[in-house]
């Protein structure tokens, strides 16, 4: 398991319990008292360090690799998962997965950034990073979403667009630009959840949503710190002073009116309690298609189309 | 400067006598081709190179200038908004590089919005200014979308838009990364009208703003050598590392990979865009079946490559006399015609006339 530094007191105390419990076996009778004893402090500690989390320590936990992606999300809450591929123009990317299934029951579309687990999911994946055929697969699931009537479901985990020479030769804007275009035309409800890294342009491609809503821990952002530190500090090793400035946690943006709430992750972030995480995460989706629920096409468009004009204003 | 400048030499200049009044910038060099430029002969040819056809950056005024009938432009207000709403500090303050920026270009932000005619076609053109903090979009610049795209529907106008821009405006944070479905919601209600979304993409057009309201309009114009792409080539570079192809992200590469429409030269914009203006207005028009059949075989296409002065007569004279029986389509858009004509011996000077009277025909409807 990697490690944040930040977490590194947390994490001595945990190997430390994990020891004593395989010493218990064959040793005496005051070493439950004494993981107990532990077990509070880390709880202690784990309040200390969680409830006062700084911008740039939230960018190392929305970018935790084990905290739950999409496919985990997707394992978890939709029924029937039917994955589809391909933009039908040039290739699959699978950057971006998406299918059809069933969300507590209702038929859905599905689509998020996926990042992969290991070194082969993470190639598979392409870290995340979607290419146009991403984008035009997203669009291509956002019509039928609209031409069967079904709402549609997206989990944002990207720190952005992949930068390539082939990407930009297919029109890497032009297919975000389109992305963008098609949320804000289907006349069904589109409900997104930012679950980890909600990285610029590629995020929003999918994210152009009638509710928004992030876990505690993501960040969701223009740029990432380390890029706006390099041009505006000229350093990158002011990133820290760029993660405060953007104002990119979950907290910043619901304060700014930007998202339309907040999912709270169990203490210690979603990368220790996944399956707690994931169904906070179904909760608020299923929360948020209620609250849609009964709008026309037209009413959902406009509701779109209200929400983005007021930002900025 | 050091000491010896600062107090000696003001003595010395004070006994040979003030420095000539001769402005140093008079002459400058071709980006490209390293031809000396000299400013008045430079501007007169639009700012591009009269050497090697390279084209330099024009102000957003010259901008307007160029493309809108006579130069002649209104500009519309655009309501303001909150201002830093990050209230963002880097090494400056953000509000310190917006008062900084407005104190240089004598403009609220990044955005000139104006109306006009193009070659008679009524059309709301929403400028980017480069020298506005690089262009960059934030939630002004999204409202000065918005209200270019409500007055252009408002008035049954074309909408051109003219990017000239490195993305979106970091200072703004995630308030400008909103801009980007704000303005193609913008450009939407044109589309919804039925109206023209011209978009002009001028170097450079790159980030958040090549990756919105940029790459849906109904046509995409490129000026000669635009640099246009969504990642920074530094960033592309970085990760893949290896060479970047050769003319990797100007406008022509983009026209070779299917990105833009047209690639065209600064003195043709304006022919260009009100003739693809006349074209997609039809709409606007009455129905006119007469016309129609007249028209038949120039209106579709358009043959490239220049024409010489009679060739280009004789282009009006057919337009002209295309107008007359009432067809809705530029001198020029029927090129095609005119070509084979150029056999006959169609004297210049009755297709000047022709030209003329049609000029005064459009202007009477």
């Amino acid at each position: 398991m990697s490690q944040l530094e930040f977490e590194k007191p947390i994490l001595e105390l945990e190997a430390k319990i994990i020891e004593l419990q395989n010493m218990s076996g064959d040793a005496g009778f005051n070493i439950a008292d004494e993981i107990s004893r532990l077990r509070q402090k880390t709880d202690r500690l784990m309040v200390q360090t969680y409830s006062k989390l700084q911008p740039d320590q939230i960018v190392q936990v929305a970018r935790h690799p084990e905290r739950p992606h999409a496919l985990n999300y997707i394992e978890a809450i939709i029924e029937d998962y039917t994955p589809l591929s391909g933009d039908r123009n040039f290739a699959e990317d699978d950057a971006i997965v998406g299918g059809l299934g069933r969300f507590r029951g209702q038929s859905c579309v599905v689509i998020g950034h996926e990042k992969g687990h290991d070194t082969q999911t993470r190639i598979k994946h392409n870290f995340g990073m979607a290419r146009p055929e991403g984008y035009r697969k997203a669009q291509r699931l956002m019509d039928m979403a609209d031409q069967f009537g079904l709402p549609v479901i997206t989990l944002i985990d990207t720190a952005g667009a992949y930068p390539g020479v082939g990407a930009e030769e297919r029109g890497q804007s032009e297919a975000i630009a389109r992305s963008i275009e098609k949320c804000l035309r289907i006349g069904t409800p589109i409900v997104s959840v930012v679950i980890g890294e909600g990285g610029s342009g590629g995020a929003i491609a999918i994210a152009t949503a009638n509710k928004i809503y992030m876990l505690q821990h993501s960040i969701y952002s223009v740029i990432s710190p380390e890029g706006c530190a390099s041009i505006l500090w000229r350093s990158a090793t002011h990133a820290k002073d760029a993660a405060i400035a953007l104002r990119l946690t979950a907290q910043d943006l619901k304060e700014l009116g930007l998202v339309d709430g907040i999912i709270a992750e169990p203490l210690g972030g979603a990368h220790r309690h996944k399956q707690d995480t994931i169904n906070s995460v179904a909760d608020y989706i299923e929360k948020g298609l209620k609250e849609l629920s009964g709008l026309s096409p037209d009413a959902l468009r406009k509701h779109r189309s209200d929400k983005f004009i007021a930002m900025g204003r | 400067m050091n000491w010896l400048s600062n107090f000696i030499r003001p003595k010395i200049s004070s006994l040979v006598g003030a420095k000539k009044d001769v402005p140093d910038n008079l002459w400058q060099k071709c980006p490209s081709c390293d031809g000396m430029l000299f400013h008045r002969d430079l501007s007169e040819a639009q700012n591009v190179c009269y050497h090697c056809g390279h084209h330099l950056p024009v102000s957003v005024t010259e901008r307007l200038a160029i493309l809108f009938d006579d130069g002649a432009y209104k500009e519309i207000k655009v309501r303001p908004v909150p201002v830093d709403p990050l209230r963002f500090k880097d090494r400056k303050r953000y509000t310190d590089r917006l008062k900084e920026a407005q104190a240089k270009t004598k403009r609220a932000d990044a955005f000139i919005v104006a109306e006009g005619t193009i070659k008679g076609q009524k059309a709301v053109i929403m400028a980017f200014d480069f020298a506005f903090m690089g262009g960059s979009m934030g939630a002004a610049v999204g409202e000065a979308i918005l209200v270019g795209a409500q007055t252009a529907v408002a008035h049954k106008a074309a909408f051109v838009v003219v990017p000239s821009s490195g993305g979106a405006r970091m200072q703004e944070g995630m308030v400008s990364l909103m801009q980007m479905p704000r303005s193609i919601i913008a450009v939407n209600m044109v589309k919804d009208a039925k109206l023209p979304y011209i978009v002009l993409l001028t170097d450079p057009t790159t980030g958040g703003v090549s990756a919105s309201f940029a790459m849906v309009g109904d046509v995409h114009i490129a000026e000669p050598g635009a640099m246009i792409g969504f990642a920074g080539k530094r960033v592309i570079q970085e990760t893949i590392r290896e060479a970047l192809p050769e003319g990797f992200q100007t406008a022509e590469y983009l026209l070779q990979h299917g990105m833009i429409d047209m690639v065209v030269p600064r003195k043709e914009l304006a022919d260009t865009m009100g003739r693809i203006i006349e074209i997609l207005m039809v709409k606007a028009k009455p129905y006119s079946p007469k016309g129609k059949s007249g028209s038949g075989s120039g209106l579709g296409k358009f043959v490239k490559g220049k024409a010489n002065g009679a060739v280009e007569d004789k282009a009006k004279a057919a337009g002209a006399v295309a107008k007359k029986a009432g067809i809705a389509a530029k001198a020029k858009a029927i090129k095609e015609i005119a070509l084979p004509r150029e056999l006959s011996n169609e004297k210049p000077n009755d297709a000047q006339e022709n030209v003329q009277q049609a000029g005064q025909e459009a202007r009477a409807a």
